[in-house]
């Protein structure tokens, strides 16, 4: 892959949109590629006990992911000079497994920095679960 | 019991070297999906112009969490782990992290505010390698929630 020219990239361009499934497994790769073992990301019976439908993926697997989308479409993943998210909802994982749909929309272009700010949005069963998720990638 | 205010402003001496490796970004890469050669193979990372394989942009995460851990648990700062959700996360890459590096993280607390009985917590980690090249600036908010109703 190589990196997609500035040249190509224009305000209003969409990113995706890309349909991510998640399961148990997913999480516990995640978990232990992370470093973050909390049970309410793989033991269905934890996370009950403490007050959770099931079990959730870990917030920033669904940040992890949903860059993933981004940087596919930067064409180099080490083009993010900026990434940010609050977090609103929890992404529920039953054990047939679940789905992100990422999709990204350019909003700004600075030709002079190379600065793309991409603003993306990623749901789950139709709802929103990040919030205010803003990536800056850096094109030549 | 509350989370201490007084702990605005604190920095945690750097904790670390954490060591990264091409088996490390590959984990975290197949993790979050990410099938850009950059993570996997060193040819295709040195061919964009990076020194090894690099980190995918979240991965900073690791390295984040561990050195805010200093903080999280001092029983000082009056938080309490179980009840903590993530609330916001932001990066901002200087580089990225690359394998090969020896990871340093130096925590700032830089906010601790209350709202609807919750407490919202605002740290600042400073990724740098052993050598001191600026890899990352991580800002995390994790929700404490208050007390039961």
């Amino acid at each position: 892959m190589a990196a997609r020219p500035l040249s190509e990239v224009s305000v209003g361009d969409v990113v995706g949109p890309v349909t991510v499934p998640v399961s148990r497994e997913t999480l516990v790769g995640y978990a232990n590629a992370s470093g973050d073992q909390n049970p309410i990301h793989q033991d269905e019976a934890f996370a009950r006990s403490v007050g959770l439908p099931d079990v959730i993926a870990h917030g920033m697997w669904t940040m992890g992911a949903s860059a993933t989308v981004v940087t596919d479409w930067a064409g180099d993943a080490g083009r993010v000079v900026e990434f940010g998210t609050r977090f609103t909802k929890p992404v529920i994982v039953p054990t047939a497994g679940n789905e992100l749909v990422v999709q990204g929309v350019v909003k700004a272009v600075d030709a002079e920095t190379g600065r793309v700010t991409v603003d993306v949005t990623t749901t789950c069963e139709g709802e929103k679960v990040l919030g205010r998720c803003i990536a800056v990638v850096r094109l030549d | 019991m509350p989370v201490n205010p007084d702990f605005v402003g604190r920095t945690y001496p750097p904790s670390g070297p954490y060591a990264v490796d091409a088996a490390l970004i590959a984990a975290f890469a197949a993790a979050v999906g990410s099938a850009d050669p950059v993570h996997t193979d060193a040819e295709a990372a040195r061919a964009a112009g990076y020194a090894d394989v690099i980190a995918p942009p979240t991965m900073a995460v690791r390295f984040s969490q561990a050195a805010e851990r200093a903080y999280v648990v001092d029983p000082e700062a009056g938080i309490d782990y179980s009840r903590v959700v993530h609330g916001e996360q932001r990066f901002v890459h200087h580089r990225p992290i690359t394998a090969g590096d020896q990871v340093l993280g130096t925590t700032t607390v830089d906010s601790v505010r209350s709202a609807g009985g919750h407490s919202m917590v605002t740290t600042r980690t400073e990724l740098s390698t052993s050598e001191g090249d600026a890899l990352t600036t991580s800002t995390s908010t994790i929700v404490v929630r208050g007390g039961e109703e």
